[in-house]
């Protein structure tokens, strides 16, 4: 038995582990009885790769093939993006989609159907995926993809690993001309600026925002957006540089007082007018937390949460600005957070992107904080939104159902596939996901 | 340079294998009994470090094989990294002689009877290295494992020995002692985080410390220290402890 949670640390099971480096190991783990869920780097927040039995599926992380005249690449779901960056990107193929970290395996980054800052031209991880196989609890394997078990496909992806367990994908990276980014950072001095920024800025392919979440009245929404392009005329390959490291779970404050900090540097630099342009590489554009390895320890013991939500476009400016005078007045919530306008949903059951704008903050778990979050989710739904469930550790099945309407075609695919008695996750049975 | 790997279906010998690919651009022959896992790890860093990968059926315990496998390899290698072992358990192996008797042979006889003939060609040439992984469960028998840990300061002492005799020659003999590490080795136990180490820390270590020309090496290297240590607890006290 292991202790083990997700990104926020909370909540911690204890838990079995197997890993298993090819399909005849994991066919075995699979027969034994019980309820399972696949779990790769951990870096969901909350509780949806536990169960008290654990499927690892890092051991297992061969590249299989790679053509070097398209940029597919075939591969073990257990192979992390940063494996990807670091032996592509100096040929000249990064990422086609990528979330802001990358030490996520191949597979959570289906099972999420991940984001990232292109989603608004390029969609979710989903888009990228020519297709997966999938061992299902009898330890058969099937191929799924957009057109073949495109039902399978469409619950898997965004499936939260409910659907079997991802072994191998072929994935499609996109050329690079280098590893730098041109870059633009525009301030916007309300939520009202922040908008109409994302909108001007919307041919650019990459976009996120900071938003200061304490700032109220007429500074509701002050915000940094940030746009960015690949950029020519620089190598492909850079000096790795150093780590830090969190060694030691840190008081609470420390990381507020960081980025406070660093967004006010960045908001009132003396040098940077309403607008600024810069180079800068690529981690630190897509991966600025991957810097300092447990950043997570940050928030201390208790752990934290991170809330994401996502409204529909007509209603976010609206609704955006009721949950930030609610959260201000709150006192609770990071400083900072993260907002993002979507572009259009997808067709997979669960996938969690909708058109519009999503925000992503970060919450200490404190007694304090379950009740305001439910507050939160009853709005966000009242809006027509939903809540992004690789983040969440604690929604309630009534709001969830609310948020999802593929959710019976999940659950019709999950019975169809005989899934619900031997794939679940402490989400899966809060959430009561049969 | 071309590098043999011996119990190469090891985590901590394929990510030695990584750095030397990466770093070296080294051809890498992959020796285990599994080949079918040998032959994905060929192809991965095949693709990754765009070098050179084969794989090899090899059996540490079949010794009657050990000649005719070094005689077909063709080029012979520049080095040899030998990382088969096997943890057993030392419950089942104070029962089992069959049990003891695999953990010896699989840890200390099968790691002499593959190295003298390798030892033997290096010498003649003047020239190649040998990379040994042993253990700190080596360095002082304690009631847990102490049949592994004696097969693992068995191999410890005659790698200390070949190295004395093939210093004279210009072949370099290094011996690693690793902690705990996170592999399929130790999978399921609960080992302390703080001292538990990726395969990928002990592989990177190996490599740096290979090219330093270092002898003896713990990996991680706070395990000096604690082995130091437990060392020198006197026996008086040592019996008393629950180590
Ligand atoms: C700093 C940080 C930034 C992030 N930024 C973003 C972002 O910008 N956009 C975004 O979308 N997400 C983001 N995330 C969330 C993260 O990308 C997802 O949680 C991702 O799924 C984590 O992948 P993982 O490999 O760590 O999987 P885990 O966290 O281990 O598992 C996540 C889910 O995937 C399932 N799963 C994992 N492997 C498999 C498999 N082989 N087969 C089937 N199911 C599987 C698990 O069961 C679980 O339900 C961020 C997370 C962090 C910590
Ligand atoms: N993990 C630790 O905490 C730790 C600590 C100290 C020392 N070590 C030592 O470090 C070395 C590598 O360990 P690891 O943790 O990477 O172990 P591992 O992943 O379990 O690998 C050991 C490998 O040895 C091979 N092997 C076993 N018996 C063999 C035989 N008779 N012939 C050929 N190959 C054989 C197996 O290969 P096949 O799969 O092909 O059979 C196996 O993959 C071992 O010597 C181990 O004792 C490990």
């Amino acid at each position: 038995m292991t202790k083990i949670s997700g990104w926020g640390r909370y909540p911690v099971v204890n838990a079995a582990t197997f890993s298993f480096e090819t399909p005849g190991q994991l066919s075995e783990h699979l027969a034994r009885p019980g309820a399972m869920i696949p779990f790769g780097m951990g870096r969901s927040y909350g509780d949806s790769a536990l169960c008290e039995q654990i499927v690892c599926t890092r051991r297992a992380r061969s590249i299989e093939s790679f053509d070097p005249e398209t940029g597919v690449v075939v591969c073990d779901a257990g192979v992390s993006l940063a494996e990807l960056i670091d032996v592509f990107l100096p040929r000249g193929w990064f990422l086609s989609i990528t979330p802001g970290t990358k030490y996520i395996t191949v597979g959570g980054a289906i099972a999420s159907d991940v984001h990232g800052k292109n989603h608004h031209s390029a969609g979710c991880f989903s888009a990228c995926v020519d297709w997966f196989e999938l061992m299902l609890p009898d330890g058969s394997v099937t191929r799924c993809s957009a057109k073949k078990n495109a039902e399978l496909f469409r619950a898997t992806c965004g499936g939260m690993g409910l659907t079997g367990v991802i072994v191998r994908a072929q994935v499609r990276l996109q050329p690079v001309p280098s590893a730098m980014i041109d870059q633009t950072i525009v301030k916007a001095r309300n939520l009202e600026e922040a908008f109409e920024l994302f909108e001007q800025y919307s041919s650019w392919t990459y976009s996120v925002a900071w938003i200061d979440c304490l700032a109220q009245g007429n500074h509701l929404g002050r915000s940094l957006l940030m746009v960015g392009e690949h950029a020519g005329n620089q190598p492909l390959r850079l000096l790795p540089n150093r780590k830090l490291n969190v060694p030691v779970d840190f008081p609470a404050f420390t990381l507020n007082s960081l980025s406070v900090s660093l967004f006010n540097s960045l908001y009132y630099a003396k040098t940077f007018g309403r607008m600024t342009q810069n180079q800068t590489a690529i981690d630190p554009f897509f991966y600025p937390l991957d810097a300092i390895h447990n950043w997570n320890r940050i928030y201390g013991k208790p752990g934290f949460t991170q809330y994401q939500f996502v409204l529909p476009r007509a209603a976010s400016y609206d609704g955006l600005k009721q949950i930030l005078t609610r959260i201000a007045a709150s006192g609770q919530g990071s400083f900072l957070a993260v907002l993002k306008l979507f572009g259009a949903e997808n067709d997979n059951y669960l996938s969690f992107p909708m058109e519009g704008y999503t925000l992503a903050l970060d919450f200490k778990i404190t007694p304090q904080l379950f009740p305001l979050l439910d507050t939160l989710d009853e709005m966000v739904h009242e809006i027509g939104g939903r809540v992004y469930l690789t983040k969440d550790a604690r929604l309630r099945p009534d709001t969830f159902r609310q948020g999802y309407p593929g959710l019976e075609d999940f659950m019709k695919v999950r019975r169809q596939y005989g899934l619900p008695e031997k794939m679940q996750s402490l989400q899966s049975r809060r959430l009561n996901l049969q | 340079m071309n590098l043999l790997i011996l119990g190469a279906n090891s985590d901590i010998a394929m990510a030695a294998a990584h750095e030397f690919a990466a770093h070296e651009g080294a051809t890498i022959l992959l020796a285990s009994r599994d080949v079918e896992r040998l032959e994905r790890k060929a192809k991965d860093l095949e693709i990754r470090h765009q070098i050179q990968a084969r794989v090899l059926p090899f059996d540490a315990v079949d010794y009657a094989s050990h000649a005719a496998f070094y005689e077909a390899l063709d080029p012979k290698p520049d080095g040899v990294i030998l990382a088969f072992g096997y943890l057993g358990d030392q419950a089942s192996a104070q029962r089992d002689w069959g049990e003891a008797r695999r953990i010896i042979e699989s840890n200390y006889t099968g790691a002499v009877s593959i190295l003298e003939i390798i030892a033997a060609d290096f010498e003649q040439k003047g020239r190649g290295f040998i990379i040994g992984i042993s253990s700190v469960a080596g360095v002082r028998g304690r009631q847990s494992n102490y049949i592994y840990g004696s097969a693992k300061a068995g191999l410890k002492e005659y790698l200390s020995g070949l190295r004395q005799r093939l210093f004279k020659c210009g072949v370099h003999v290094m011996t690693v002692l690793p902690g705990f590490t996170r592999t399929a080795m130790t999978e399921g136990m609960d080992l302390p985080a703080r001292l538990t180490a990726e395969p990928e820390d002990v592989g990177r270590d190996i490599y740096r410390a290979w090219r330093k020309r270092r002898r003896v090496i713990y990996s991680r290297w706070f395990w000096r220290c604690i082995m130091h240590i437990i060392r020198h607890v006197p026996e008086f006290v040592f019996v008393r402890t629950k180590l």
